[in-house]
C-alpha cells in the first residue's frame, strides 16, 4: 500500500518536472515509459534484498555444521565437514535438474512439470526464465539445503557416508519439491476449501520435513552403541564441544534473518523489517523458556539446552513470522523453548536424538505451524485465510472461520508428515537393504573421521606429533646425533 | 637411586616445580592422569540428564634423585600439594636400577639432576 502510494508520489513529481522543462516531450508515452523503469527498479531492488537473504540462508549450513560437530565427539568431527559439503552439492544439483521444476513449474495440485534443468529464457510455469527467476530458484535452494542438513541430525556417529549421497538426491528432486510445491507452488495446500496454508518461510515446509525425514532415518538406523545399557535406561554421550555449539547456534540465528525476512521477497512496506523483529523476539524467549525448564528440571543451566531453545523459537516463529504482531512472537518462542527441553528428555528415552532435532526442528515445527492458526493477525494475515483463534476469542473475527485455518494448519503438518515419511522410510530401507546404512561396530568405535575419510578430525589427539627434523644435512634431527655406547655405571650403586 | 611418583592436584604443581629447582633438581616429568580415589568422581548434567565421570583429572609427577634426596623432595611434594582436603593424592617411592643419559650415554646416579653442568640455553 505504502509503495504503491509512493510510487504515484513519484510519478507525479516526474511528471511535473518533464512538464516544466520539457512540456513538448512530456506526452503519454514517456510517462509510460517512467513508470515502466520504476517497477523493472522495485524488481531489481527486491531482489537485491532477496540476494542477500539467499547468503544469509546459505550461511546457515555453517551453523548445522558446528552444531552437530559441536554435538558429536571429537572421533566423529570431521565426518560433519564432509557431510555439510557433499549433501550441499548433491542437493544443488538435484535441485537444478529435478527438484526445482516440481517444487515451483506450475503444474498440478501435486507436482510442477516445468523448469527441470533450469536454464535461461526457458518457460516455467508458463513465463520465460530471467534473472529474476533464477534469484528466487536459487533462494528456494538454499532452503531445500537446510531441510536436508536438519535430516542427519539424527544419524550422527554411526551412518555409512553412501546413504547421505543417495538420499541427498531423493530428497532434493522430490521429498522437499512436493512439500514445497504444496504450500508454495500452487499446490494442493494453498487452497483448501478456499483458504490457504499460511507458512511464512516454512516451519513445516522446510523444518517439519527435514525433521520427519530424520525420524525416518533414525527409525531404521538404531541408537549409536553404548547408548542405552542393558536395562535401556538412556546413558548420556557428551558432545566435544560446547562452544562449536554455541557458534553454530549463533550462525543459524543470524542466518535465520534471512530465512523469514528475506520470504518478503522484496522490500514492499519494509514488511521483512517486521518479521525479522518477531524472528529476534521468539529467539530471545525460546532461550528464555528452554533455559527455565532445564533448571526446573535438572537445577542446572545447560549450555546445550539454551542452544536448542533458540533454534526452537526460531523455528516456531518461521511460519508465522509474516502474520503475527510482535506480542504474540515472544509467546510463540517462550512455548517452543519449553517444548524442546521436555521433549528431547522424552524422545531420549526411546530414540537417540544427539542434537534434540525431532524435538527443536520437528515438534517445534508442528508448534510454530498451528500457532499462525491462533495468533495471525487480522492486519497480516495471507489474502483468503482466515486471522487466528486469538482474535474470534478477544476480538470480532468469526468463530468459525478462525478454526478452520487452525484446521488448514493442522492438515499441512498432516501433510507434510505423511508425504515425508513415506517417501522417506522407503528410500532409507532401499539404502539399508542394498549398501548399508549404518557402519559396522568397529568403524563405529574407531569414529567416522578415520573410518569412512581415512584421516581424524583433530589429528593431534589421536597421533603423536613428533618435533619435525628438518632432513637437511648437517642440521640436528632424529637419529641424527652420534652413537654412543652406554658406558658402565659410574657412581656406586647405593641399593 | 629412587623415583618418585606423585599424584597431586593441578595447581600443587607450579610451587613444588619452582621449589624443587630452587633446591638444585630441575629434572622432572609430569603427566595428565586420570584417577579415583577416596575422592568420587564428578556428577555432570548433560541436556537435562545426569552423567557420572568416575575419574577425576590428576597430574602425577615424577622425579628420580639420589637416594639422599628422597627426603627433600617428598617434603617439598607434601609442603605445597597438601590442603588437607580428600583428593591431595598420593606419593610412591620406587627403587630405580639404572638411568643412561641418551645423548652422551653416561650412566649412574651423575646424570639424574642438571644442576652439575652449566645450563643449556632452550
Amino acid at each position: 500500500m505504502r509503495k504503491k502510494m509512493g510510487l504515484a508520489a513519484i510519478l507525479a513529481i516526474v511528471a511535473a518536472l518533464a512538464a516544466l522543462v520539457l512540456p513538448a516531450v512530456a506526452s503519454a508515452a514517456s510517462l509510460g515509459e517512467v513508470a515502466g523503469s520504476l517497477e523493472e527498479k522495485a524488481i531489481e531492488l527486491n531482489m537485491t534484498w532477496v540476494a542477500v537473504a539467499t547468503a544469509l540462508v546459505f550461511l546457515m549450513q555453517a551453523g548445522f555444521m558446528f552444531l552437530e560437530i559441536g554435538f558429536s565427539r571429537q572421533k566423529n568431527a570431521g565426518t560433519g565437514v564432509a557431510k555439510i559439503l557433499v549433501n550441499l552439492a548433491i542437493c544443488t544439483l538435484a535441485w537444478w535438474a529435478v527438484g526445482y521444476g516440481i517444487a515451483e513449474g506450475g503444474g498440478n495440485d501435486f507436482f510442477g512439470d516445468s523448469g527441470f534443468f533450469f536454464h535461461f529464457n526457458q518457460s516455467v510455469a508458463g513465463e520465460a526464465v530471467n534473472g529474476e527467476t533464477a534469484m528466487l530458484m536459487l533462494y528456494g535452494l538454499a532452503f531445500c539445503a537446510v531441510s536436508l542438513a536438519i535430516v542427519w541430525g539424527t544419524t550422527l556417529e554411526r551412518i555409512k557416508f553412501g546413504a547421505y549421497v543417495i538420499y541427498a538426491i531423493v530428497f532434493g528432486a522430490v521429498i522437499y519439491p512436493l512439500v514445497a510445491h504444496a504450500v508454495w507452488g500452487g499446490g494442493l495446500l494453498g487452497d483448501i476449501g478456499g483458504k490457504p496454508v499460511m507458512d511464512f518461510a516454512g516451519s513445516s515446509v522446510v523444518h517439519l520435513t527435514g525433521a520427519v525425514g530424520a525420524l525416518s532415518a533414525l527409525l531404521l538406523l538404531g541408537p549409536r552403541k553404548g547408548k542405552y545399557d542393558a536395562a535401556g535406561k538412556p546413558r548420556v554421550i557428551p558432545g566435544h564441544s560446547m562452544p562449536l555449539v554455541g557458534l553454530g547456534v549463533i550462525i543459524l540465528w543470524i542466518g535465520w534473518f534471512g530465512f523469514n525476512g528475506g520470504s518478503t521477497f522484496g522490500t514492499e512496506g519494509v514488511l521483512f523489517g517486521e518479521v525479522m523483529l518477531n524472528t529476534q523476539l521468539a529467539a530471545a524467549a525460546g532461550v528464555i523458556g528452554a533455559s527455565l525448564a532445564v533448571y526446573m528440571k535438572s537445577r542446572s543451566l545447560d549450555v546445550g539446552m539454551a542452544g536448542n531453545g533458540a533454534i526452537a523459537g526460531l523455528v516456531a516463529i518461521t511460519a508465522p513470522s509474516g502474520f503475527v504482531e510482535y506480542w504474540a512472537a515472544p509467546i510463540i518462542g517462550l512455548f517452543a523453548g519449553l517444548i524442546v527441553v521436555y521433549a528431547v528428555l522424552a524422545i531420549d528415552k526411546l530414540l537417540d536424538d544427539p542434537v534434540g532435532a525431532l524435538s527443536a526442528h520437528g515438534l517445534a515445527g508442528i508448534w510454530g505451524t498451528l500457532s499462525v492458526g491462533i495468533f495471525a493477525s487480522s492486519r497480516l494475515v495471507a489474502e483468503g485465510a482466515a486471522p487466528g483463534v486469538w482474535y474470534s476469542i478477544f476480538g470480532d473475527e468469526p468463530f468459525s472461520a478462525t478454526l478452520g485455518q487452525l484446521g488448514v494448519q493442522g492438515l499441512a503438518v498432516l501433510f507434510t508428515f505423511v508425504v515425508v515419511f513415506a517417501i522417506s522410510i522407503a528410500t532409507f530401507a532401499i539404502i539399508r537393504s542394498t549398501i548399508g546404512l549404518r557402519v559396522s561396530d568397529e568403524e563405529e568405535e574407531a569414529g567416522l573421521d578415520i573410518s569412512s575419510h581415512g584421516m581424524y578430525g583433530y589429528p593431534e589427539q589421536f597421533i603423536p606429533q613428533p618435533e619435525y627434523s628438518t632432513g637437511l644435512p648437517g642440521t640436528a634431527g632424529f637419529g641424527d646425533g652420534v652413537p654412543v655406547a652406554a658406558t658402565p655405571m659410574t657412581a656406586t650403586e647405593t641399593r | 637411586m629412587k623415583k618418585i611418583e606423585a599424584f597431586i592436584r593441578h595447581e600443587a604443581f607450579e610451587p613444588i616445580r619452582t621449589e624443587l629447582l630452587d633446591k638444585g633438581f630441575p629434572s622432572l616429568s609430569i603427566l595428565e592422569a586420570k584417577g579415583s580415589g577416596r575422592q568420587k568422581g564428578v556428577v555432570e548434567r548433560y541436556r537435562g540428564s545426569t552423567l557420572t565421570v568416575n575419574v577425576r583429572p590428576k597430574l602425577k609427577l615424577e622425579v628420580v634423585v639420589e637416594d639422599k634426596d628422597k627426603g627433600l623432595v617428598v617434603e617439598t611434594i607434601l609442603k605445597h600439594a597438601r590442603t588437607g582436603e580428600v583428593g591431595d593424592g598420593k606419593i610412591f617411592v620406587l627403587p630405580v636400577e639404572e638411568a643412561v643419559r641418551i645423548r652422551t650415554g653416561e650412566g649412574g646416579e651423575t646424570v639424574l639432576q642438571a644442576h652439575e653442568e652449566p645450563e643449556i640455553p632452550a
